[in-house]
């Protein structure tokens, strides 16, 4: 076991776990963050999908000792307020995205990576950004809707964040 | 023991509620109206609605469906357990269509299991058609009754109120009277007899048939802990199960000493386990301080496995004993025989012949398999993701020894089901696990767990021959359906059935059953231990492959048009109802109940045609394909249109839907995602998905290996179309699944001249030249 001082969504969080051990568990058994998902523990599905210094992380095959000081986004933190959804969350409301919505938080933070790589992304943009991320519904058409309608929000709000 | 319903009119018929139900009201501690609703008499019809209780499972818990507070608050019980199909939001509408509440401050109750609510099962695309007029009645006489108090209230005649968005308006002297503010006067109000209450004119409706999203998306998107996997209680510890590869083996012994050495393990232990294949099966538990501990305790687990007797079994002999046995006239029974088709096969002008195939799949919700449980020594509290909240109570109880009554279970969000989560070992497990440490547990399945341990879509094998006379008219069918499945075992261990393979058996009814006048179907089963369970639209997800995979071959075979020809034989005569066979289940049913629809069948059929525009020409490398078929009592036909480049690459441009699911859609947009999920989880299907057993075991444990769609092969277009037929609304989950696969199928060989007859097409290769 090893002390970590992690920061996650901005506010300074301590663990005392195994080096090897997982950022995904970290957040979900040790600080009870469980909007980011398990899936497949391989990398393969994205449900585990954080931001490591705004950068799409897999959680699930990021080891503890790996994440430092980077700072750790996860999608409770993605929004600057709870009153004040980022448009990816906005445009998934709105547009009914989630079925089941289990992988929903993977792929909005994949997508929130893109957007602000890409403020108008085409949909071969679209689809080449979220290929690592699987939807067992099979909601990729909304998916795919939700990133252009985030997008007019995002820009009708002076850009994404 | 839902109340069901039978329609004979325009609109659905209430007369069974005056029999069948009842409705009392009661006060609540804060002031509210409860309006009490009893699906069936024998949950105590002289039972008083209390206060509403933490219900438990098999107690006598009177509960009811809508709760309206004096604050106004309108309080919905969602009943059905959400698994992506919608039916948290879309059962509730119905309701709150018929009291004219205001939608955006509905509030839901969610994951409640209940007696008093009836069935509460998610799954066979039940939930509209089974709670349609149920949840138009309560809401009806709710509103009715709230009518009535401000009537009395303001003393006018009943005749000059209206309700809107939870009030009710008093026009000719503008006067607006809250829900909330009439709840003490309608609570001391006699409940009108069910037939004295009047529904609303469909063409009144404002909630039901609109876009309504939702009701989680906004905890979905914030990553509010809503699924099984994401519940806790305190001092609950975490466990992994390792059970034996091969299905039926048995642990018999285990490195659990030095597995209990090992950073936060707290114990180790081997569960015997039953001969359920889909229940407690053997194997060894590890239970952590944490869920990682305990799938890294996991890694360095030795067992010794009885393998049981099925260890050498592997998927390409099975192929090969399925594909000798098809070839064979005679199965192990016949399931219809019309005509003579041996002796049509012989004098006809003309013979197509071929074999289908499709292989075992899973369910690969993106959820895995857990449940947390919380055994003591006299009661038992769950917390999971199941398809019927009901069913952990009997679960827990055989694997315990409590009575099921002191089992209280919590239902969760399901991470997807498709079927999958309709029954539940891994809450065996977790009770088993739970009882032993004395503690919570909370048992994860990892995604290895998940695809090689599934209750999988059983594969299957059809040897087709069609007959056309000179004209081109088919005369003769005849298919040696060739199903995998445990002999004599159906899933946990029902009656012995050919057809219990997992409702991988097919039925006389289907489509083209009664339009060729010699038809002959048999059957057979290749005997393997793999456990099988219901997979989104359980049989028919595979069977209408080969069918309207054939029927599209016997077209080109004949030089006819593929959609002429689907119907001229739809127009060749009515099918006779479908034989008596128990056997068969009614479930899966063609057609749902009494065989299909020719009408219905024709409808969708001729609007997808109609609106993809079918007849144009294409380029070549480029075509279109068309299929139909009929499950759940919904009716699907597609039109898909490709694009396959010299070099094989495969593009669907669009799908075009045609979907009669009834006279009335209630939630547009759920209904809408719904044919997308299953249009994009189908093709997925279709291309990609296939599992291989070697050894007796399940070859492929993980996405690397188990293939998906993912969202760069989703189509480009997809085009919906409902048919408002004159039916009773049903559901929407399963029965656009069957036909896009055969759609797929004939499009590709259209475009390229290669006829895709196994599953999963990636493995054809599709270059043209």
């Amino acid at each position: 076991m090893s002390q970590y001082t992690l920061n996650v969504n901005g506010q300074s969080r301590s663990v005392d776990v195994a080096p090897e051990t997982p950022l995904l568990w970290v957040l979900r058994d040790s600080l009870d963050l469980v909007g980011t998902k398990f899936g497949c523990g391989i990398g393969q599905c994205g449900a585990c999908t954080v931001h490591l210094n705004g950068t799409p992380t897999r959680g699930c095959i990021t080891p503890i000792s790996a994440v430092g000081s980077q700072r750790v986004t996860t999608i409770e933190g993605l929004a600057a307020n709870p009153a004040q959804l980022h448009p990816l969350q906005q445009a998934w409301i709105e547009q009914d995205v989630p079925q089941c919505g289990y992988c929903q938080a993977g792929q909005i933070m994949t997508a929130a990576a893109l957007l602000r790589d890409k403020p108008q992304p085409t949909d071969a943009d679209i689809d080449s950004a979220m290929a690592g991320n699987l939807c067992r519904c099979a909601t990729y058409v909304r998916i795919r809707s939700g990133i252009h309608r985030a997008a007019e929000l995002a820009a009708a709000n002076g850009g994404a964040r | 023991m839902s109340t069901k319903l039978k329609s004979t009119g325009q609109e659905p018929a209430l007369q069974g509620l005056d029999r069948r139900s009842f409705l009392r009201i009661s006060g609540l501690a804060g002031g509210g109206l409860i309006l009490g609703f009893y699906a069936n008499k024998a949950f105590g019809a002289d039972a008083v609605v209390g206060q509403p209780s933490e219900p438990t499972i098999g107690d006598f818990s009177p509960n009811v469906f809508l709760r309206i507070s004096a604050d106004g608050t309108v309080t919905i019980v969602s009943h059905k357990p959400e698994m992506g199909q919608g039916v948290m939001t879309s059962i509730p509408m119905i309701l709150a269509e018929e009291l004219d509440a205001d939608w955006a401050s509905v509030k839901l109750d969610v994951g409640k299991a209940n007696s008093a609510f009836g069935s509460q099962l998610s799954g066979g695309s039940t939930s509209v058609a089974s709670n349609y007029a149920q949840m138009r009645q309560i809401g009806a006489t709710a509103r009715a009754m709230l009518v009535t108090a401000a009537a009395q209230t303001w003393n006018v005649p009943e005749a000059e109120l209206t309700t809107s968005a939870g009030s009710v308006l008093h026009a000719p002297s503008v006067r607006k009277a809250s829900y909330g503010s009439l709840v003490e006067k309608a609570k001391t109000l006699p409940v009108p007899a069910a037939g004295a209450v009047r529904l609303k004119d469909p063409k009144d409706f404002k909630l039901i048939g609109t876009r309504v999203t939702g009701y989680q998306n906004a905890d979905i998107v914030t990553g509010k802990p809503l699924f099984g996997i994401d519940q806790k209680t305190p001092g609950m510890l975490y466990a992994v199960y390792e059970r034996c590869p091969t299905f039926g083996g048995t642990a018999v012994s285990a490195n659990l000493d030095k597995i209990k050495t090992l950073p936060g393990v707290k114990d180790a232990f081997i569960i015997p386990g039953t001969a359920n294949l889909t229940g407690l099966v053997s194997g060894v538990a590890i239970v952590a301080d944490s869920t990682w501990n305990a799938i890294n305790a996991r890694r360095q687990l030795e067992v010794q496995w009885n393998a049981g007797t099925h260890a050498s079994d592997n998927s390409a002999e099975y192929i090969k004993q399925a594909a000798e046995m098809g070839a064979k006239p005679d199965g192990m029974s016949v399931v219809r025989n019309d005509g003579d088709a041996v002796a049509a096969l012989a004098s006809a002008a003309k013979v197509v012949e071929a074999n289908y195939s499709y292989p075992f799949i899973s369910h690969a919700c993106m959820e895995p398999m857990n449940a947390l449980a919380h055994v003591q020594a006299d009661r038992a509290e769950i917390w999971a993701g199941v398809q019927d909240p009901r069913s952990p109570s009997g679960v827990v109880a055989n694997t315990t020894g409590l009575q099921a009554a002191n089992v209280k279970v919590n239902g969760a969000r399901m991470g997807g089901g498709f079927g999958r989560r309709w029954v539940g070992g891994y809450v065996a497990e977790a009770a088993a696990i739970s009882q032993k440490m004395g503690a919570p547990v909370k048992l994860t399945w990892t995604r290895e767990d998940d695809l090689q341990h599934d209750e999988y879509r059983p594969g299957g094998f059809h040897h087709l021959k069609g007959g056309l006379d000179a004209t081109g008219k088919l005369i003769a069918w005849q298919n040696h359906f060739v199903g995998y499945g445990t002999m004599g075992q159906g899933r946990g261990g029902g009656a012995p059935s050919l057809q219990a393979v997992g409702q991988g058996g097919v039925n006389g009814g289907g489509f083209p059953a009664g339009m060729v006048p010699n038809f002959r179907v048999v059957q057979s089963l290749v005997d393997c231990r793999i456990p099988t369970g219901p997979w989104r639209c359980p049989g028919e997800s595979a069977l209408a492959f080969p069918l309207q995979g054939f029927v599209d071959e016997l077209a080109h075979a004949a030089g006819k048009d593929p959609l002429q020809f689907k119907l001229d034989l739809l127009a060749s005569a009515p099918p006779p109802p479908p034989p008596a066979d128990p056997a068969a289940g009614g479930r899966g049913g063609r057609g749902g109940f009494g065989g299909p629809n020719v009408g219905r069948l024709r409808g969708v059929l001729e609007l997808a045609a109609e609106k993809a525009g079918w007849g144009k020409r294409f380029e070549r490398g480029q075509g279109a394909g068309i299929a139909f078929h009929t499950a759940m009592q919904g009716y699907v036909a597609y039109v898909v249109e490709v694009t396959v480049s010299r070099a094989g690459e495969l593009k669907i441009d669009r799908v075009v839907a045609a979907v009669d699911v009834g006279r009335q859609i209630v939630n547009l947009s759920g209904a809408e995602a719904q044919v997308q999920g299953c249009i994009i989880d189908g093709i997925g299907v279709a291309m990609y998905q296939e599992h291989v057993i070697e050894g007796g075991a399940m070859a492929r444990g993980n996405y690397a290996a188990y293939q998906m769609i993912r969202m760069p092969q989703a189509p480009a277009k997809i085009e919906i179309h409902f048919l408002k037929s004159d039916n009773n609304p049903t559901g929407l989950g399963e029965p656009p699944i069957p036909p896009i696969a055969p759609a797929l199928a004939n499009a590709i060989f259209a475009a390229t001249g290669k006829r895709l007859r196994d599953f999963p097409f990636s493995k054809t290769n599709l270059s043209w030249s």
